[in-house]
């Protein structure tokens, strides 16, 4: 076995600016959280200094797989009644 | 400023920007040896801190000489008799163990003398204090964590750091001795009084190998001389690699 393949694998996380939202930059190896998040600082934060960083275990990760994108996200698409833009607003507001 | 004053400066610019260089580059040597990527990278980042400095305390060194000289021919233009760095720096990167229990008693040092640098009279050596206490700061949490992983990590990786630890011991002593140049300076507000910091150094690096399980060794030898160009067989071998690329190709900018 290699060296990365006896180490975890961290998805990362960085908020580059206040107010902004974390957002996923890449993945790495690491021993546990305490490094990963030090590596996470190496190799996604040197040249503009986020925030904030998260690091999360990709294991702990629940994704949604591509078989269900019929049953997940279908049904709302002749739903137009559930998003903003199908109501006509008042013309005082501009904007939504 | 008083010309002996100045003098004293530029030596002690040159010194401390001798250490960075030389431990920068050691350290540079792991670049793609690593042992894994992620680990690469972080290490690379430490050098470049390192390089960094050597460049602040250099060009301030050039300024003091104002003979015509910049950054880089203190780096480049110099042999191994003229480098007064210290000697701990200079040894062979050795295995990862090796490479960072050097790099914790080194880290640990710049904790203790760093701040002492920021409180000089000396502006600019007071800014390059404090540009490096953050990156010491960091570079600490590092070596440290591996010193811990290590040193109570498996048979084989313990024997290792104990190895180092007891190879480098009597590198640390130089680290904290001063001679006329650095009393001159400390009596002056401008340099530091390394040789009260051997104390507040020890105490810490005791803490650090006993949580590793290491055995801190007896203080049965030391070697100096880095400080008036004394070096050991290894110096050379490195300013050769180092300084080939300027001295094949004066002046070339690419």
């Amino acid at each position: 076995m290699s060296v990365t393949e006896k180490l975890e694998l961290f998805e990362v996380f960085v908020r580059s600016k206040r107010g902004l939202d974390h957002k996923h930059v890449g993945s790495l190896h690491a021993e546990d959280h305490e490094q990963a998040l030090e590596y996470a600082r190496d190799c996604y934060t040197r040249r503009s200094e986020g925030v904030s960083i998260w690091v999360v275990k990709s294991a702990d990760i629940c994704a949604s797989q591509e078989d269900d994108a019929d049953c997940f996200y279908d049904p709302n698409d002749d739903k137009p009644y559930r998003h903003a833009t199908y109501y006509v607003l008042p013309d005082p507001v501009n904007n939504m | 400023m008083s010309d002996a004053i100045k003098a004293a400066t530029l030596e002690y610019a040159t010194r401390l920007g001798d250490d960075s260089v030389v431990l920068g580059h050691r350290i540079s040597e792991w670049i793609s040896y690593g042992p894994f990527l992620e680990e690469d990278i972080a290490y690379g980042n430490v050098s470049l801190d390192y390089i960094g400095r050597a460049r602040m305390f250099y060009t301030y060194a050039a300024e003091l000489a104002d003979d015509g000289r910049d950054e880089d021919d203190f780096a480049y233009m110099r042999n191994d008799r003229e480098y007064r760095n210290l000697l701990l720096f200079e040894m062979p990167k050795g295995d990862f163990a090796y490479s960072q229990v050097r790099q914790l008693f080194a880290d640990v040092y710049y904790t203790v003398l760093l701040p002492e640098l920021l409180q000089s009279k000396d502006e600019t050596l007071s800014a390059i204090a404090a540009k490096a206490i953050k990156e010491t700061k960091y570079h600490l949490r590092r070596s440290r964590d591996w010193v811990l992983r290590l040193g109570d990590g498996t048979e084989e990786s313990h024997k290792r750091t104990q190895k180092a630890v007891d190879a480098l011991w009597g590198y640390t002593h130089e680290l904290f001795d001063m001679d006329a140049t650095e009393q001159l300076l400390a009596d002056e507000g401008i340099g530091v009084d390394v040789s009260k910091l051997r104390d507040a150094w020890l105490q810490r690096v005791t803490e650090i190998l006993t949580e590793a399980t290491l055995t801190v060794p007896e203080d049965s030898w030391e070697v100096k001389g880095g400080r008036i160009g004394y070096h050991t067989e290894n110096l050379g071998h490195m300013l050769t690699e180092m300084q080939i690329v300027h001295r094949s190709h004066p002046g070339c900018k690419w």
